[in-house]
C-alpha cells in the first residue's frame, strides 16, 4: 500500500465515524451559523457594513469552526484506546497525517460550502469570480486543515488541550485568515485581478503545512 | 550547569549593567533632539536595540530547537537554551510595542496603527506567548523538549509569512532608516552611535539574562529530580513500617 491508499483508509476511517456520530453535522455546522447570526446582531445589519466585511467574517466563523473540527479529529483518538491502535497500526506516521487533515479539510469544506450559502442569503453577498474565489477556498482550507492536524497531534493527550490549541493555532494560521478575506474581497468585487496574489499566499501557506505535518506528525504521535 | 563560566556570566553582567548607564547618560543628553521629532525621538534608543534583541531571541530559539531536533546534537541544553530565549524575545517584543506605541502617539498621533510592522510583531508576541504556553504544560522532559522544539520551529517558518502577508496588506511604518542602502542616512554621528550603543547594550543584557534563565531551568530540574529521588527514598524506608494512613488504604484492599 502507498501513503495515498494508507492516508484514504485514515481518512475514510475518520469520515465514516463522522457520518454515524453527526458530531460535525450537528453541532459543529450549528455552531458556524450561529456565529453569523451573532455578527449581524453585533454590526447592524441595515448600513451595508455586513455586506462590506462579509468574507471577513465568513473566514472568522470558519477558523472557529475549524478549532472544533481539530480538537473532535483528535477527541475520537482518545477514546477506546484508538490512539495506540493508530500507533501500532504499521501506518506510515505521514499518511495517517494526510488522512486526518484531509478528513478535517472535506469536513471543513462541507461547512464552507453551507455556511457561504448562509453569508449569501443573510448578509446579502453575490459570489462572483468562481474561480479564484474556489482556488482560494480551496488551498485556506488545506492549509487551515493540515495545520490544525498538526497542532492537535502535539496537544493530544495534554490536559490543557482545549484552551492550547486555540492560542497555538489562532496566531499561526492568521495569515490564511488574511489571506482568504482579501482574496474573496477582491473575487466579490469583481476584480479578480487582485484575488491570484492572495491565492499565491495561501497555496505556498499550504505546501508548507503539509509538508511540516508530514515531517512531525510521527515524532509527535510518538509522545501524544 | 551553567551556561557560561560564572566569572564569565558576572562580568557580561556587569557589562551590560555599565552599558545600560552610559546608553541612558547618550540617550537623555549626549546626542542631540531630532529636528522634526523632538525628544520623542529618543525612544529609539530604546525601541530599536529592543527590537533587535526580540528578533535576536526568537533566532536563537529556533536555532536551538533545530539542534534539540537534530539527533546528532540532541541535548537538553538546547532545549533550556530555546526556552530561556523564547522568554526573552517575549519580553523585548513586548517592550518594542509599548516603546514604539509611546513613540507613535506624539510622532504619527495614535498610540497603534494598523501598519505591517506593527501587525506583524503583534502576531509574533501571540505566537511565541502561544509557544511559552505550551513550555508549562507539565510532562517528561523529553516529551515536552520535542513538542516544544517543533512548535518553536513551525512558529519561526510561519513569521516570513506572516510579514509577507501583512506587508501586502499594508504599509505605514517608516523604512529601515539607518540600514537603508539607497538612502544613504545623513545622521548625526552621536544619534548614530547611540544607536549603535543601544544594540550593544541591550545584546549584553540579553546575554547576561540568558544566562540567568538558563542557570534557573537547570536548577529547577535539578531540584525536581531531588524531589523525585527523595519521594521514592521515603517510599522505600517507609515500606517496612507502613504509615498509619498506607495501613488503612491495605486495609481497604
Amino acid at each position: 500500500m502507498n501513503v495515498l491508499q494508507e492516508a484514504g483508509l485514515v481518512a475514510g476511517k475518520d469520515l465514516r465515524i463522522e457520518r454515524r456520530s453527526r458530531v460535525t453535522l450537528q453541532q459543529i455546522l450549528p455552531f458556524g451559523g450561529i456565529v453569523l447570526l451573532l455578527f449581524a446582531f453585533a454590526l447592524d445589519p441595515d448600513r451595508g457594513v455586513l455586506r462590506r466585511v462579509a468574507p471577513g467574517l465568513f473566514w472568522v466563523a470558519v477558523l472557529l469552526a475549524a478549532l472544533l473540527a481539530v480538537s473532535r479529529a483528535f477527541a475520537i483518538e482518545a477514546e477506546h484506546g484508538a490512539h495506540d491502535g493508530l500507533r501500532l497500526s504499521g501506518l506510515d506516521p505521514a499518511a495517517i497525517f494526510l488522512g486526518k487533515a484531509g478528513a478535517v479539510a472535506v469536513q471543513l469544506a462541507v461547512l464552507e460550502g453551507l455556511l457561504a450559502v448562509g453569508v449569501v442569503v443573510l448578509f446579502d453577498v453575490t459570489l462572483a469570480s468562481i474561480g479564484p474565489l474556489l482556488l482560494a477556498t480551496v488551498a485556506a482550507t488545506v492549509g487551515l486543515a493540515a495545520t490544525g492536524t498538526l497542532y492537535g497531534v502535539l496537544a493530544a493527550g495534554l490536559r490543557v488541550r482545549e484552551t492550547l490549541v486555540p492560542v497555538l493555532l489562532l496566531p499561526v494560521v492568521s495569515p490564511v485568515l488574511l489571506a482568504a478575506t482579501r482574496a474573496w474581497e477582491a473575487a466579490i468585487d469583481g476584480v479578480p485581478g487582485d484575488a491570484w496574489p492572495w491565492v499565491g499566499v495561501l497555496a505556498v501557506f499550504a505546501a508548507l503545512s503539509v509538508g511540516a505535518g508530514m515531517l512531525a506528525f510521527g515524532p509527535l504521535l510518538e509522545e501524544a | 550547569m551553567t551556561l557560561l563560566k560564572p566569572a564569565m556570566g558576572r562580568a557580561i553582567g556587569w557589562a551590560a549593567l555599565g552599558a545600560l548607564v552610559v546608553l541612558a547618560l547618550f540617550g537623555l543628553w549626549g546626542a542631540p533632539p531630532d529636528a522634526v521629532q523632538g525628544d520623542a525621538q529618543r525612544l529609539m534608543y530604546l525601541h530599536v536595540p529592543a527590537a533587535w534583541v526580540a528578533y535576536l531571541a526568537f533566532g536563537v530559539t529556533a536555532a536551538a530547537s533545530g539542534l534539540w531536533l537534530w539527533p546528532r546534537t540532541r541535548s537538553m541544553v538546547w532545549d533550556r537554551i530555546a526556552g530561556a530565549s523564547a522568554e526573552l524575545g517575549v519580553v523585548f517584543t513586548a517592550l518594542t510595542l509599548v516603546l514604539g506605541s509611546l513613540w507613535g502617539r506624539p510622532v504619527w498621533g495614535v498610540w497603534w496603527a494598523w501598519d505591517a510592522r506593527l501587525v506583524t510583531t503583534a502576531v509574533l508576541l501571540f505566537l511565541y506567548l502561544g509557544y511559552l504556553a505550551l513550555r508549562r504544560v507539565p510532562a517528561a522532559p523529553e516529551a515536552r523538549a520535542k513538542r516544544c522544539a517543533i512548535a518553536a520551529l513551525v512558529a519561526f517558518v510561519d513569521v516570513p509569512i506572516v510579514h509577507f502577508s501583512v506587508t501586502w496588506w499594508r504599509t505605514l511604518h517608516q523604512d529601515a532608516t539607518v540600514f537603508d542602502p539607497a538612502l544613504k542616512a545623513h545622521i548625526h554621528g552621536v544619534m548614530a552611535f547611540t544607536l549603535w550603543f543601544g544594540v550593544l547594550a541591550f545584546t549584553l543584557v540579553y546575554v547576561s539574562l540568558l544566562d540567568r534563565r538558563y542557570r534557573l531551568a537547570a536548577l529547577e530540574e535539578d531540584l525536581d529530580a531531588r524531589e523525585l529521588e527523595q519521594a521514592i527514598a521515603e517510599r522505600v524506608a517507609g515500606a517496612g513500617t507502613p504509615a498509619p494512613r498506607d495501613r488503612e488504604e491495605v486495609g481497604v484492599v
